[in-house]
């Protein structure tokens, strides 16, 4: 027979034969390696029931422009059924600058909302009942004050810390490897995450600490294997420098989450969802003896990947992500986020945002593929994915150990050479016509087709920086220094952070302020070049 | 006269706060194995950083990245830094998320070409090498 | 445009430099002309391995120096590659927080097929900058060890960069540029295997130091020794 290609490989280059059968699965057996849903080692998802008992949270990222356009937008899409909040900063924001540092200028509120003082997250959330929304932030180097300013507008609405709900990114290593929005040196930065771990412990109960994501590493080019893998190793480490601290593994195992990419290939990626809760739950057991099977199971949230959209033809977004979407369903997701047609040009409009959580909710109540838990288990090809998914990681993680963990391996730049490798392959494959992308290579129209975009104006950074301006004429001085005094002695003595970090956003000291406050204490990173 | 085999010189940066490099570091890896060296300053550069390095490191053209949606503050204000100092007749190239509305004004302000997401390597690649002057 | 450059002109330092890189006549027209300072500059050479923190300990050095208020020239040698000639060029990454300081100039070369460390065109560039008054002058050598010898015959002090874990190329390094080394540093300093590798270093040259370039630890007493080594070695000049 005369097969169109010589070679069929996954997106990831794994080779895909022409049918899978048992022969396929030697030394894998249903009781090891499959489970029930809801027990170990959980590839069939981490509850018996999945969605028959509750779908997925619906949870658009948003924010662009001030904090009153994002409010809005927030209220929207509230209004449109979403059921979880999730807030996009804008890269100044992200850097722990002020919207009047001369290196935020002209970035004010466009690739997300600006937040620069505890004023500015009071006017986000303002009329939304935080007790009873669940909150995500998109927030890494600064996420310990994006938070403290969190918990201060919930304690001036007299809405006690026990009954937040919510979410930071607090994900440092990633940051590292992929995404590259750092403030200071690794092991600062691990103390902070290990405090915040520990804050909410004790006093956040239903917060995520952190949620260790493998989204930037494969926007940066990954495979789905490094993306497993390099993802899973960063939680490991930060299990380790919790556990090393002192801090019981079941204190905080049940509440860390992950957040994957949901990439083109359909298979791979259901199989990369279940691969990855089955490798989790195997590595916590032999590396910790967690006594609650909370602790063992991965939960996660998901997001279309905005780098398979593509500028030409943005309509053909919408079928690219309504498969990604379908995937992330079909591998047992806990959360969701789809994104917009128009996402590659500029952040999405509201009829684009509509759309993308419209493909959600088709698929949760149109599809019926949410009936049955896992419908895929058993499948020769699926099952064969994810073992060879869990094995590729593996193989990583042993070169991990050898280096001596992820933070050695991060400064010898191993992780980010082997990303650019898969990135640099991917980009060949695509110019030598091995991956057709509709639209893009195949299929090209010469008149453009273009969509709608919305737009940020220069008003916005100029409000800001006019904000920012009265608010440091309006405050108290003395108070607000002595606060950043108290926090540069705290974080010198290495003692609890997050109750100097409240105090010092309630005393008016901006984001900029406190971060460079830190950074005298800390110092700041410097990446290996990786070309 | 240059001898035809004399490399060209050419700054590739990130200029602005985003640090997605995943393309810009796919570019230099082009160009230099189409045989051009180039100057990689690394991420989160001001535009007088640029500037002075391309000064300082005398290249026939300048490559920026820009993912962050500054590109209408960031381009126009490398072009007025060179032309402050003299420096005018290096060439201005781009790429990264930048809208179609944008492209004609920043070409007006003298942006010689703006590369889309999705272009083909060999285009950037044809581009630069085509820059050959004699100088 | 020889007078731009004794004038210190960027623009015109910088186009001398392409000129003597790209082998044009007019360039070796302008060196001829260039006359040399009263006071020599001072010329330090860094080499070592990939991986040892070269550009980082340099981008301490143009810091130290700049507080001396030195005006200070770096030329960093990265490989072209043979098979397209091409290079990349990323040594300045890390020094690019000295970029838009006017009293610092900072050049990147590629080898283009010259072997032993330096580019082609490196002995030329030191002498415009030079003669464009720079006070001191950085080289950073390809780094691969042994080959890496011309610098020797350029700097007035070599330093050779070794970091620990990296054992095996230390052993390399011994049969030949830790010989001519005047000074060898053992940065990261603050990692397992820094002690066992000075103590080790020791019996092979008389000024071992051990610096954390990152954090800039060890950098004053490195200028000392540098400063000291200058002087030894001038005095010795002066004699014979």
């Amino acid at each position: 027979m005369n097969e169109r290609k010589s070679r069929f490989s996954s997106l990831s280059g794994l080779e895909i034969e022409r049918v899978y059968g048992p022969e396929h699965l030697k030394g894998w057996t249903v009781e090891q390696d499959l489970g029930r849903p809801g027990s170990f080692p959980y590839t069939r998802g981490i509850y018996p029931d999945m969605y028959r008992s509750r779908l997925w949270t619906m949870r658009q990222f948003a924010g662009f422009g001030s904090a009153d356009d994002t409010n809005r937008r927030f209220k929207y899409l509230l209004t449109q059924g979403q059921t979880g909040l999730s807030v996009a900063f804008d890269l100044p924001t992200l850097m722990g600058l002020d919207a009047d540092d001369p290196m935020a200028r002209g970035e004010v509120g466009h690739c997300g909302v600006a937040i620069s003082s505890l004023a500015d997250m009071e006017r986000l959330f303002d009329g939304i009942p935080l007790d009873q929304v669940t909150t995500s932030m998109t927030i890494n180097g600064p996420a310990a004050v994006l938070f403290a300013m969190y918990l201060a507008v919930a304690d001036k609405r007299g809405i006690p810390f026990d009954r937040l709900g919510g979410t930071i990114q607090n994900d440092i290593l990633k940051e590292y490897i992929a995404q590259k929005e750092w403030l200071f040196p690794p092991e600062p930065h691990l103390a902070i995450i290990v405090d915040t771990i520990d804050y909410c412990t004790a006093h956040v109960p239903k917060w995520h600490p952190i949620s260790i994501s493998g989204y930037h590493i494969r926007e940066a080019g990954s495979t789905a294997v490094q993306e497993l893998a390099f993802t899973l190793y960063d939680g490991l480490t930060y299990v380790d420098a919790a556990v090393k601290s002192g801090i019981d593994v079941d204190a905080f195992a049940p509440r860390l989450s992950f957040f994957f990419n949901v990439h083109n290939d359909f298979f791979e990626e259901i199989a990369k969802f279940r691969a990855a809760r089955r490798l989790w739950a195997r590595e916590m057991e032999h590396r910790y003896h967690p006594k609650n099977p909370r602790s063992l199971q991965l939960r996660c949230h998901a997001q279309t990947a905005g780098c398979s959209l593509t500028a030409q033809q943005p309509m053909n977004n919408v079928v690219r992500t309504t498969l990604q979407a379908l995937a992330a369903v079909l591998g047992g997701t806990q959360s969701l986020h789809t994104n917009s047609m128009d996402e590659t040009l500029a952040l999405p409009t509201e009829e684009a945002v509509t759309l993308a959580l419209r493909t959600q909710q088709v698929i949760a109540s149109e599809s019926e593929t949410v009936n049955c838990v896992d419908p895929l288990g058993g499948s020769y090809l699926v099952e064969s994915l994810t073992n060879r998914l869990e094995e590729g990681a593996r193989d990583y993680f042993r070169t991990l150990d050898r280096m001596g963990g992820m933070v050695t391996a991060i400064e010898q730049g191993f992780p980010q050479r082997e990303i650019l490798d898969a990135s640099q392959r991917y980009q060949k494959e695509i110019e030598h016509q091995e991956r057709p992308i509709v639209g893009v290579t195949d299929y090209v129209e010469q008149e453009a087709r273009s969509i709608p975009t919305l737009k940020i104006g220069p008003e916005v950074e100029q409000e800001q920086v006019a904000r920012l301006s009265d608010l440091r004429k309006s405050r108290d001085p003395f108070k607000m220094a002595g606060s950043l005094e108290e926090l540069q002695e705290t974080a010198a003595c290495h003692q609890k952070l997050m109750p100097a970090l409240i105090e010092a956003v309630k005393a008016k000291a901006t984001l900029g302020e406190i971060c460079a406050a830190l950074k005298e204490v800390y110092g700041t990173y410097r990446e290996p070049v990786v070309l | 006269m240059a001898v035809a085999t004399t490399p060209l010189r050419v700054l590739i940066g990130k200029v602005g706060l985003d640090g997605h490099d995943r393309g810009v570091k796919l570019v230099v890896r082009a160009l230099r194995d189409a045989g051009v060296e180039i100057i990689y300053t690394g991420l989160h550069q001001t535009p007088e950083q640029i500037v002075a390095t391309a000064i300082q490191e005398d290249v026939q053209a300048i490559g920026l990245s820009i993912h962050s949606g500054a590109h209408n503050s960031l381009f126009p204000r490398v072009l007025q830094l060179l032309n402050e100092q003299g420096a005018g007749d290096v060439t201005l190239f781009g790429g990264g998320i930048i809208p179609d509305d944008d492209v004609p004004r920043l070409k007006a302000a003298g942006v010689q070409m703006l590369f889309r997401p999705a272009t083909p390597m060999h285009d950037i690649v044809d581009f630069v090498k085509g820059l050959r002057v004699e100088r | 445009m020889a007078r731009q450059v004794l004038a210190g002109g960027v623009r015109a330092v910088a186009r001398v430099i392409t000129w003597l890189e790209n082998r044009e006549p007019v360039g070796t027209a302008v060196l001829k002309r260039l006359t040399s300072p009263e006071r020599p500059a001072m010329v330090i050479g860094i080499t070592g391995y990939p991986g040892t923190g070269k550009s980082t300990l340099l981008d301490q050095l143009i810091a130290a120096y700049r507080r001396l208020g030195k005006r200070v020239g770096v030329l960093a040698v990265d490989i072209s590659s043979s098979l397209t000639g091409g290079a990349v060029l990323g040594d300045r990454i890390r020094m690019q927080r000295h970029a838009d300081d006017a009293g610092v100039y900072i050049r990147s070369m590629a080898t283009r097929g010259q072997s032993g460390g330096l580019a082609r065109a490196t002995r030329d560039a030191l002498q415009v900058l030079e003669a464009a008054a720079y006070e001191v002058i950085l080289i950073e050598t390809v780094g691969v060890g042994q080959s890496d010898i011309e610098i020797v015959s350029v700097a007035g002090t070599v330093i050779a960069l070794v970091a620990p874990g990296l054992g095996d190329d230390v052993q390399a390094m011994k049969a030949g540029l830790l010989e001519v080394a005047d000074i060898v540093v053992v940065n990261k300093g603050d990692r397992e295997g820094a002690d066992t590798a000075v103590r080790d270093l020791r019996e092979w040259c008389p000024h071992v130091l051990r610096t954390v370039a990152v954090k800039g630890e060890g950098i004053p007493e490195l200028i000392a020794v540098i400063a000291e080594q200058q002087r030894l070695r001038d005095l010795a000049h002066t004699l014979s």
